[in-house]
């Protein structure tokens, strides 16, 4: 039986140099970060509709893996799924576009916040419905195998997807027909507004994969270093067919859980703890400490990308609303 | 030409989708080696392998959803969820996902998805193994329904579901498995989506009714000829799409709609007809339609219950008599 952490020796941001690709995991790490400033603000202003679901904090998690996935590579993700979705290089446009329900959306403005997709890029697609998306992630995997593409289909979920049937039966098939798929849980400690502690029974998620004979990794979901390390090691053993692998990515959500929610319930201090182990701030940190970048340079990453992500919102504001004709379209093919 | 039964016809269509396109696969429950739980699928493990014919656990979500995710990607599969009633176990997958996935995405994918699964009362299974199911999914728009009746049209609609851009399910009903007709051929046996059979036509009353009850108003029809009344019978095959225009082409002639169904009147597929047709055709009715459902209740186990509970052949004739003395 796999242990439930069966990879050992995890590099982080502590223990190993910054990778030469630092620069460009923090400017995709930024780019999640200020795309995400910047649809809160979008909603002060009643550009959006519905609700929407941000991922401040959590961005080492879905960029640590998307650094390490291939072209042809697959990912579902859940409706806080604007961060994985930028990580796999959607266009930033776009992403606003589809949020403002604009014509130039992802989706042509019919999906909306909770369900971006993107397929020439592999984004399978973002699921509102918790869970829904993971017997989908498994078929992807299983149409790899069978056509033999050599893809790999990354599945990542929240905490609390864990406890929800589709989560058990989609892990279970996977593992049985060693599909090629790498189920990454985002644990960002709190399911909607209930403590992961109030709903679940075990400390941790990873251990999970013992009940389907299939490794199962805790991982620092806030350094970037070990999510790349740890996600290149279950696709790449995905990829020779020797089935999934449940990675349990430790991180927080720094907002709460949709636009109504000011997370009231956190308890003192909790925020300031998870702050201080921000991911974008951690990689910063051992950049500077490295000495192989300047302040200035680091600081140049951050003014690029800004102005980049501004820029491609104000694009995206100029881009019209569908028509009300629209709303016929795509039912059936 | 070869007689078949509806129970062996599909482990034929399906051989022959197989044939016909590399990209099609079947899961399921006990689809594989076992054969079927209905023995429907018997001798495509061993035909095609454990590749493209693959045994599931016990896992309606995942054969599902694990179905609609193989669509997107390149396979046209073919997903068994065994009794119609564990549609009920996910029901997410197919009303929140296959469903709305294409519609989601505007069309950036299509999903060539059929869920077959095993329909109706008349067979002693009881509640939970026994309802037509298919109008859980009347208010779900992106999915097809076909309900086929016959021999023919059950091996004619498995082809075209298979061959369809769209998610289709194929309820295949399972008191009617002994039925027997001729082997449909490859290539002109394919009966396309959304086309009515004319079953018999008459000019006094038009009966509208699908698989188990198709063939209780064809008896109804021959009954109701000895009176000298003579009924159409309509048999719309598939739900979604509705051959609205045959039944509207009959009505023209017989000015009077009977709907015969296997389930209780709300929210069914017949309830739609009859309001379609009356909003929409009411000056063809010289009298009140008529709709015949099953009682409010689910399926009872009991012989002589479930006997009751099921529209019968008699309750046809008379509803029909009355129509055309009125």
């Amino acid at each position: 039986m796999p242990d439930a952490t069966s990879i050992d020796d995890i590099p982080t941001l502590e223990t190993a140099d910054p990778p030469a690709a630092s620069e460009g995991l923090l400017a995709s790490m930024t780019r999640i970060r200020v795309f995400e400033d910047e649809v809160m603000k979008l909603f002060s202003l009643n550009l959006v509709r519905g609700s929407t679901h941000l991922c401040q904090g959590q961005e080492a998690v879905t960029v640590g893996v998307s650094s390490v996935m291939q072209p042809g590579d697959t990912m579902t993700c859940t409706y806080r799924g604007h961060g994985a979705t930028l990580a796999l290089g959607s266009d930033v446009d776009r992403c606003f576009g589809e949020i403002l329900g604009r014509v130039g959306g992802l989706a042509r403005g019919r999906g909306g916040s909770m369900h971006f997709i993107d397929p020439d890029r592999g984004a399978l697609g973002s699921n509102a419905i918790v869970g829904g998306h993971l017997p989908l992630s498994a078929g992807a995997a299983l149409s790899a195998k069978l056509l033999g593409t050599g893809s790999v289909c990354i599945a990542y979920s929240g905490d609390g997807s864990t406890n929800i049937g589709a989560f058990h039966e989609s892990v279970n098939l996977a593992a049985i027909w060693k599909l090629p798929v790498v189920f990454v849980i985002e644990n960002n400690q709190y399911g909607e507004y209930s403590p992961l502690a109030s709903t679940t029974p075990i400390a941790r998620l990873a251990d999970r994969a013992i009940a389907y004979g299939i490794p199962g990794v805790f991982v620092d979901g806030n350094d970037v270093v070990s999510m790349a390390h740890v996600a290149g090691i279950a696709i790449e053993r995905a990829r020779r067919g020797e089935g999934p692998t449940l990675i349990e990515a430790n991180t927080y959500r720094q907002q709460g859980h949709s636009r109504s929610d000011p997370a009231t319930y956190r308890p003192a201090g909790e925020l300031e703890y998870w702050l201080a182990k921000d991911p974008i701030e951690n990689l910063r940190r051992a950049m500077a400490r490295s000495g192989r970048w300047t302040d200035e340079q680091v600081d140049a990453i951050h003014t690029a990308v800004t102005a980049e992500v501004v820029e491609a919102k104000d694009r995206a504001l100029t881009w019209p609303e569908p028509g009300a004709d629209e709303r016929l379209r795509d039912v059936y093919a | 030409m070869t007689q078949i039964n509806y129970r062996q016809v599909i482990a034929r269509a399906i051989s022959d989708a197989m044939a016909e396109d590399d990209r099609v696969i079947l899961i399921g429950e006990d689809v594989g080696a076992a054969g079927g739980a209905f023995k429907t699928t018997v001798g495509l493990f061993e035909e095609w392998g454990g590749d493209r014919v693959r045994d599931t656990p016990i896992s309606e979500q995942a054969i599902v959803g694990a179905a609609l995710g193989a669509a997107i990607t390149g396979l046209r599969p073919i997903a068994e969820i065994m009794f119609a009633d564990f549609a009920g176990v996910c029901f997410d997958q197919i009303v929140n996902q296959v469903a709305k996935y294409r519609y989601m995405s505007a069309g950036q994918v299509t999903v060539p998805l059929t869920i077959r699964m095993a329909n109706g009362a008349g067979a002693g299974f009881a509640a939970q193994h026994s309802q037509a199911a298919e109008n859980w999914f009347l208010n779900v728009p992106g999915l097809m329904i076909a309900v086929p009746s016959t021999v023919e049209d059950l091996y004619g609609l498995i082809r075209s579901a298979v061959r369809e851009n769209n998610p289709v399910l194929v309820f295949e009903h399972k008191n009617l498995f002994a039925l027997k007709g001729e082997l449909p051929d490859k290539e002109t046996g394919v009966v396309p989506l959304g086309v009515a059979d004319v079953v018999r036509a008459g000019k006094d009353v038009t009966i509208v009714a699908t698989q188990q009850m198709r063939h209780r108003a064809v008896e109804a029809a021959e009954l109701l000829a000895a009176e000298c009344i003579e009924a159409t019978v309509i048999d719309p095959r598939t739900l979604v799409p509705f051959d609205d225009a045959a039944v509207v082409r009959s009505l023209e002639e017989t000015s009077r709609l009977l709907v015969v169904q296997e389930c209780p009147p709300g929210g069914s597929w017949g309830a739609s007809l009859v309001s379609r047709m009356m909003t929409q055709h009411w000056e063809l009715f010289d009298a009140a339609p008529v709709l015949i459902s099953t009682d409010e209740t689910p399926v009872p186990y009991g012989a002589a219950m479930e006997a009751a509970w099921l529209p019968s052949t008699e309750r046809i004739v008379e509803a029909a008599r009355t129509m055309v003395a009125y």
